[in-house]
């Protein structure tokens, strides 16, 4: 089909960055807070630290790629999972500029505080000419996150009857051990198996370890994989709400945590349990 | 016109094609057929529910896989057959598609409709789906709705054939079908397909099928005839 090809043409453009006239190729720039990266000063860093996984045209074929479990991002897609911006959208230089600076915890993307921030939003601004959409299209409005509320019993009880309904437990399990009764046939945009985030043995988030990352994580979703985003169905209290109850399933000693453990001993024989049968309340 | 009118009617009956209005001006050709296969395609199979007992009671007899529907005489349904060149852009239609996820199942299997055409994607079951849309030329999504949410509304940018799944009911299976052109059918269970309102001219139709491939062929039309193309895919088992 013809508009398939002529994007498979710019990204290939994008990617060797000698293009012809008539093909614009853009995104050579990235931006956070004062500094500027440029495409051109990224790709000698993305050739010596990145292209062994995520491959030299971008497209995750690497030397180390067949070795690696989860497979690395494959840039052609412009597909990324920890974004500020709805599902569907792209994602800032900022997520990306925090993706390559945080790494991917449980996984073979190491975090880069070794380079320095000019080489991070250098290679952010070099992994933007992997895909013509960021020369057709915008980054998404990242999703407003209002102030959170302190955590309370009540909030922490509404938290989990929003887990019930949503079903997050479907995927996650009903205890957020990641394994609910879909956790075994779950793939991601590859076909690729992938395991539902396990919140018992799980302290941090890949796309990262604040209240606040939390909200965005549920909010916008992991595009890529099965994890949807819940931004349609969510007001920003129930929001808040399923984070203070997320926390308390994590081995954390958090605020969350020890609220609900207190209020548990007294009172947890009350509750209805997740799942099929349970009401969740 | 003509043509718009009837590509909403070909969008809202899964059977498929059915004729336009006749009253409506200037005479137009239609281009009609079967899709046929060669070879062994694979065998339709009974899906399992079990994980989701609601959608187990709304199936007294277990439902059949969807990706490969064949008929009698080796007719092949859910087709895609459409105008790929010799075609005048048309805006797009501004009647809304729609897809529905009830028992478990997509309705229809494959929807098909026109870039930027409005659709909107409704959960009529008593539990949650995630919709999540695999698409590469268009932006991949994935978003959750639960029971007695609204529907989503969107549409489609660019031309492609879109894979839709639910991660949740694995067996959950459809495409969005989006495509350039008005001027379209989808294969009913005879695997008959019928375009119509196409001014004279030379056209590629081609026809496409998810696990089949794609199969084009040049044809004239001339007034308001009716030209048959008939098309053969290649079956492969799984
Ligand atoms: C040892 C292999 C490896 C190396 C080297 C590596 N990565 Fe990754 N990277 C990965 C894997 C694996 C993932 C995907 C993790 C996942 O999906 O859970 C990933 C994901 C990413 C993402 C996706 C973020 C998102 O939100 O989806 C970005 C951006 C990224 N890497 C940038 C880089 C940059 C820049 C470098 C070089 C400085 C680099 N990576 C080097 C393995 C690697
Ligand atoms: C269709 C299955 C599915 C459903 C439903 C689902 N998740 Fe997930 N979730 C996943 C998968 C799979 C991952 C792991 C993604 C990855 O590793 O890239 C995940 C990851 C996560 C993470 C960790 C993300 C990170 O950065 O490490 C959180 C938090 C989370 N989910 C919360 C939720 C909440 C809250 C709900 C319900 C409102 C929910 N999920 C519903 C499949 C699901």
């Amino acid at each position: 089909m013809r508009p398939q090809t002529r994007w498979l043409t710019l990204s290939a453009c994008g990617a060797v960055l000698l293009c012809g006239g008539a093909v614009r190729v853009v995104a050579q720039e990235a931006h956070v807070d004062r500094l500027t990266g440029r495409a051109a000063a990224g790709k000698p860093l993305y050739t010596r630290y990145c292209a062994g996984c995520h491959g030299d045209e971008g497209d995750s074929r690497g030397e180390n790629t067949q070795w690696i479990d989860p497979k690395p991002r494959d840039f052609t897609l412009a597909t990324f999972k920890c974004r500020s911006t709805p599902s569907g959208t792209l994602p800032t230089d900022q997520d990306l500029y925090n993706s390559v600076t945080r790494g991917f915890v449980t996984t073979n993307m190491p975090p880069w505080v070794a380079l320095t921030p000019h080489n991070r939003i250098d290679l952010v601004a070099y992994i933007k000419t992997f895909s013509a959409r960021w020369s057709t299209a915008k980054p998404g409005t990242p999703i407003a996150i209002p102030p959170e509320p302190a955590p309370t019993v009540q909030g922490i009880l509404h938290g989990r009857e929003l887990f019930q309904r949503l079903e997050c437990w479907k995927c996650h399990g009903a205890a957020g051990h990641g394994d609910g009764p879909s956790a075994k046939t779950l793939t991601d945009n590859k076909d690729d198996p992938i395991r539902p985030y396990d919140f018992q043995t799980g302290t941090r988030f890949m796309c990262g370890t604040t209240n606040q990352d939390l909200y965005r994580i549920f909010m916008t979703g992991l595009d890529g994989s099965p994890m949807p985003s819940f931004a349609d169905q969510l007001q920003p209290a129930q929001a808040w709400d399923l984070v203070h109850f997320l926390r308390t399933l994590q081995p954390l000693k958090t605020p969350e945590a020890t609220i609900w453990r207190a209020w548990f001993t007294t009172h947890g024989r009350e509750l209805k349990p997740i799942g099929q049968e349970g009401g969740g309340q | 016109m003509i043509a718009r009118v009837v590509a909403g009617l070909v969008v809202v009956s899964v059977a498929g094609a059915t004729a336009g209005p006749s009253h409506l001006p200037p005479p137009a050709g239609t281009i009609s057929g079967k899709v046929t296969y060669t070879g062994t395609p694979p065998k339709m199979r009974p899906i399992d529910m079990a994980k989701e007992p609601a959608c187990v009671t709304d199936h007294p007899t277990p439902v059949m896989t969807q990706d490969v529907v064949t008929g009698s005489a080796n007719s092949v349904r859910y087709v895609v057959v459409y105008i790929s060149g010799g075609d005048q852009g048309a805006p797009a239609a501004t009647d809304t598609v729609r897809y529905d996820q009830k028992g478990c199942l997509y309705i229809p299997h494959v929807a098909v409709m026109q870039v930027h055409q409005p659709l909107e994607i409704f959960n009529d079951d008593p539990h949650s789906h995630n919709i999540h849309p695999l698409a590469r030329v268009n932006p991949e999504w994935n978003k959750s709705q639960p029971k007695g949410a609204p529907p989503i509304r969107t549409a489609w940018d660019q031309p492609e054939f879109i894979p839709v799944k639910c991660n949740v009911h694995p067996w959950m299976h459809g495409y969005f079908a989006v495509l350039a052109t008005s001027h379209f059918s989808m294969t009913d269970s005879t695997g008959e397909f019928s375009i119509t309102g196409l001014p004279p001219g030379t056209y590629t139709v081609t026809a496409w099928h998810e696990r089949f491939g794609t199969k084009s062929q040049e044809v004239t039309v001339a007034g308001s005839e009716t030209k048959t193309a008939n098309f053969v895919l290649t079956a492969r088992p799984y």
